[in-house]
């Protein structure tokens, strides 16, 4: 899968463009990938947002929540809009994400740790730059590259317990690192969880924010494999496409791991092989991995002389903004789960008013009571769709943040865990050091050879290991700084969605009054 | 029985000097454990108002008072339905049982909506063609002294029909096709409406928990950026704005809430229990045709000797049953026409109120989704 991609248009144009000095000499030309230095897109223009659903109703009929619907095995296609593959078009409404080349100027950090395609495993450019933290600089959007993915068509395939789903994924690109514009593959739940496994050994290490995968679902999936086809295992599985959709638009929309070969092969190509150690790595238990790591960071003796409290303070803030979002997706549950009650009341009330306009004498008055029975019908419909909104907008957003903030802890562990492998190199060192001036002291030539050797090998491993000290510091700080921004547009996209879908609710609402005030005049 | 009471508010040589419409219960207040309410009336003659306090008690007297056993045909008078009494515990909570009891009436602040429903029933009985006439009412309305100290005459209100023994008179078939069709059609329809109405209540109380836990969301979110110190300030904006959507979405449950509770609520409650107060009109017209019926195969297997008085003691039932026949026809007349009258009245003020409140929100909504358009992209 060794492939170099085409070099980008404007390769000689952007290396022509770039302000700030190269600090390094050639040494990225040799990097096959390594475009000149430049990102495939920007992550954070000044124009776009790393990840833009599309203003299309996130839950209309088609791509919703199968609220009032008979669930049977069919209509899970239903539910998913029953997309054909004419409706190519339709099957990226919700899909897309936008993302330009970025033909300007480099930003102000280099972009030394970039995955290749030409090694299987990550070898990181050592840079002689100094790390500083600079903002990046405001880029300009020319070429936008679109890359759209969509989630969908859950099937199940096989029976009984060695059943398991199979999703459909689409991808619509135009990004030439792709060997065609439109294609899709079929792909299930532990192939994702593969994925993610793949990418955090690689890059969680080097500091990056790796995306969480949904949770496994022992309750959730045997009851789909048992084939109990109600409402709430076609919830299920809704709500599981939905977030591995959502898990791979965030994977995307992560420059480095874009351009990580194997969430190429995962979109593209057309077998996978079996992924089977994702027991232990599903989200639930690689955030208990994270969460002993922690554990393990917290009881280092050695503590981190901090040179500026931004590291400290930022965890912290991490930690309790994880607390704080766990909290409110319980209250959002609740607000869930009343809803439900709301819709359940409602429709056996309209049942009842439906019985009793039916045996009213009085003609008008029948009638009024019937048209209301079938207001309050309709009503229980917005309730259904908002219910499901409340949860698809809000209850998901919450829950993939909290999994999302766990792998931010993650690389503040990881940092540390550097750090303390350089600190241990020095002690090293230092050990060697003193070996060496013992057998000086005691003259012994043909061992000091080798103890001048292992100097030298541990030498050049301080060097390396506080040259990876500093890099993934200045990863983390940019790291949780595209973050945050992606976390408040993020969460603000969803609250925009959300209000106009109220927006929509409350409007038909007022059309079903409208309707029946001239009926309950009517009545004499 | 329509509420604006826009005709008779007089009748002829009533003897009400109130005003029915102008009757109003305006609030309660707890005195120890005993819910005081306030009624202000006026004068036909001069406007003049008038102001009593009363207690449950006093209510409870009049209602008695309103039934002459001896008079027959009053028998044939549906009553107007006197809610049952509101036990209020020291922190003024709804608790279960009294929630179970009285449904709509004991929700809405300060029972508010329990004064309507006992205004609703002075102003039936002002309106009521024979008894407004009974000084009870005037007395109550305008007496300074509370009239509940005399205890009343124990009535027959309660339920005759529940009454074990009495039951198997229910089913008996009746002389008149006009009353036995009342009598199915208003067991059906008081069964429906029961239901209809405790069903709506669950709607109701559903709403209620979904504002409070609403408004739980929009505090804790406040909570939180008002705790947090941080530097994402764009973050703790949108939080902001998600906080008082929350906060929208909580007045929305609310007053949706109280719109059911006050119009369609209220309106389905008064229907359930006037449908019981025709149910036992009719019960006691059934009982007297099943005592005149006993009263004729008396009469008939009587030997001569006792034939006269058996044939007397017959003439007297079938006279009562004739007077009460006929008021109550009369009655059910009338009840059928107000409760139309009432319905209509409670699904148009329903109606208009939710459509209201309905474009209130969507205009909150609106303000809210163009405040989170402008907050700046990051």
């Amino acid at each position: 899968m060794e492939r170099k991609p085409p070099p980008f248009p404007d390769s000689e144009e952007q290396e022509a463009h770039s302000e700030k000095a190269e600090e390094e000499s050639g040494d990225d030309d040799d990097d096959d990938d390594d475009d000149g230095g430049e990102d495939i897109f920007t992550g954070n223009g000044a124009r776009t947002a790393p990840l833009v659903l599309n203003a299309q109703d996130l839950f209309s009929e088609e791509g919703s929540y199968p609220g009032v619907q008979e669930p049977s095995v069919d209509n899970q296609h239903a539910s998913n809009g029953l997309r054909s593959d004419d409706d190519e078009q339709d099957l990226f409404a919700e899909a897309r994400v936008e993302l330009s080349l970025d033909r300007s100027s480099t930003k102000g950090i280099r972009e030394v740790t970039r995955s290749s395609p030409s090694a299987p495993d990550i070898s990181y450019k050592s840079s002689t730059s100094k790390m500083s933290f600079e903002k990046p600089e405001e880029e300009e959007s020319n070429d936008k590259f679109e890359l759209n993915i969509a989630v969908t068509h859950p099937e199940k395939v096989g029976d009984g317990m060695n059943a398991y789903m199979v999703y459909k994924v689409s991808t619509q690109t135009t990004l030439p690192m792709f060997k065609s514009r439109a294609f899709s593959v079929r792909r299930r739940f532990s192939d994702f969880l593969g994925l993610f496994e793949k990418l955090s050994e690689k890059h969680a290490q080097n500091g990056y924010i790796v995306p969480l995968p949904p949770e496994k679902s022992v309750v959730g999936m045997t009851k789909v494999k048992v084939g109990k086809e109600d409402t709430s295992s076609t919830e299920f599985v809704e709500k599981r496409r939905a977030a591995l959709e959502r898990y791979l638009h965030r994977v995307v929309s992560h420059q480095n791991l874009l351009q990580d070969p194997d969430v190429r092969e995962f979109l593209e190509k057309d077998e996978l092989p079996r992924a089977v150690s994702t027991q232990t790595l599903s989200g639930a238990g690689f955030l208990k991995m994270i969460n002993k790591a922690s554990d393990a960071v917290n009881k280092m003796t050695i503590k981190m002389n901090e040179s500026d409290n931004w590291f400290e303070e930022k965890l912290q803030e991490v930690e309790n903004e994880e607390q704080q979002l766990r909290k409110l997706h319980a209250v959002v549950d609740a607000l869930v789960n009343h809803r439900k009650d709301l819709c359940g009341n409602t429709a056996v009330f309209a049942k009842s008013m439906a019985m009793l306009g039916n045996s009213e004498d009085n003609t008008a008055l029948s009638r009024a009571l019937s048209q209301l029975a079938e207001v309050e019908d309709k009503m229980e419909q917005l309730h259904q769709e908002q219910a499901s909104n409340d949860f698809f907008i809000f209850a998901e957003l919450l829950a993939d943040y909290v999994r999302l903030l766990g792998g931010v802890r993650n690389c503040f562990d990881q940092r540390i865990k550097t750090w303390q492998r350089w600190q241990d190199a020095q002690s090293t060192l230092q050990k060697k050091r003193e070996v060496e001036a013992k057998l000086l002291w005691a003259n012994k030539p043909d061992k000091l050879q080798q103890a001048k050797d292992e100097i030298t090998e541990w030498e050049a491993k301080v060097t390396q290991y506080e040259r990876d000290f500093e890099r993934i510091c200045a990863t983390v700080r940019k790291e949780v700084l595209r973050f945050e921004k992606e976390k408040s547009n993020d969460f603000k996209v969803h609250i925009i969605k959300y209000l106009e879908s109220l927006l929509v609710s409350q409007q038909r609402l007022i059309k079903y009054w409208e309707a029946f005030l001239p009926e309950a005049k009517a009545i004499s | 029985m329509n509420r604006s009471g826009k005709t008779a508010d007089t009748m002829e040589g009533s003897g009400l000097t109130i005003s029915a419409s102008s009757i109003k219960v305006n609030e309660a207040t707890l005195d120890e454990d005993t819910l005081v309410f306030s009624i202000t009336s006026q004068k036909l003659s001069n406007g003049m108002g008038v102001c009593v306090c009363r207690t449950y008690e006093d209510f409870e007297w009049l209602q008695q008072s309103l039934f002459a056993p001896d008079e027959p045909d009053l028998h044939g008078v549906i009553f107007p339905p006197l809610p049952a009494k509101l036990i209020m515990s020291p922190q003024s909570q709804i608790n279960n049982k009294t929630l179970k009891q009285l449904g709509f009436l004991a929700l809405g602040d300060c029972c508010r909506t329990y004064c309507e429903a006992l205004e609703l029933y002075l102003q039936q009985v002002a309106l009521h063609p024979i008894l407004s006439k009974n000084k009870a009412l005037e007395t109550l309305l305008t007496n300074t002294e509370s009239p509940g100290k005399q205890r009343a005459k124990k009535g027959i209100f309660n339920r005759l029909s529940q009454v074990m023994e009495e039951k198997r008179k229910e089913s008996h078939k009746d002389v008149d096709d006009f009353f036995q069709n009342e009598r199915d059609n208003n067991s059906n329809m008081t069964a429906l409406t029961k239901v209809t109405t405790e069903r709506f209540l669950d709607v109701v109380l559903a709403e209620q928990r979904l504002s409070v836990a609403s408004k739980h969301l929009s505090s804790s979110i406040q909570l939180w950026v008002n705790q947090e110190d941080s530097a994402n300030a764009a973050f703790s904006k949108i939080c902001l704005k998600t906080s008082k959507v929350f906060e929208t979405i909580k007045r929305n449950f609310e007053k949706t809430a109280e719109n059911n509770i006050s119009t369609l609520g209220l309106g389905l409650d008064l229907q359930s229990r006037y449908q019981e107060a025709e149910k036992e009109m009719l019960f006691r017209r059934t009982c007297k045709l099943v005592e005149l019926e006993a009263a004729n195969k008396n009469t008939e297997r009587a030997k001569a000797n006792k034939k006269g008085i058996m044939e007397e003691v017959r003439n007297v039932l079938e006279k009562q049953f004739d007077g009460m026949s006929s008021m109550a026809r009369q009655e059910v007349g009338r009840f059928h026409q107000s409760r139309v009258a009432l319905l209509r009245t409670a699904l148009v003020s329903w109606c208009e109120q939710q459509l209201n409140t309905a474009t209130e929100i969507a205009a909150l909504y609106s303000e809210h989704l163009e405040a989170c358009q402008k907050l700046p992209e990051e």
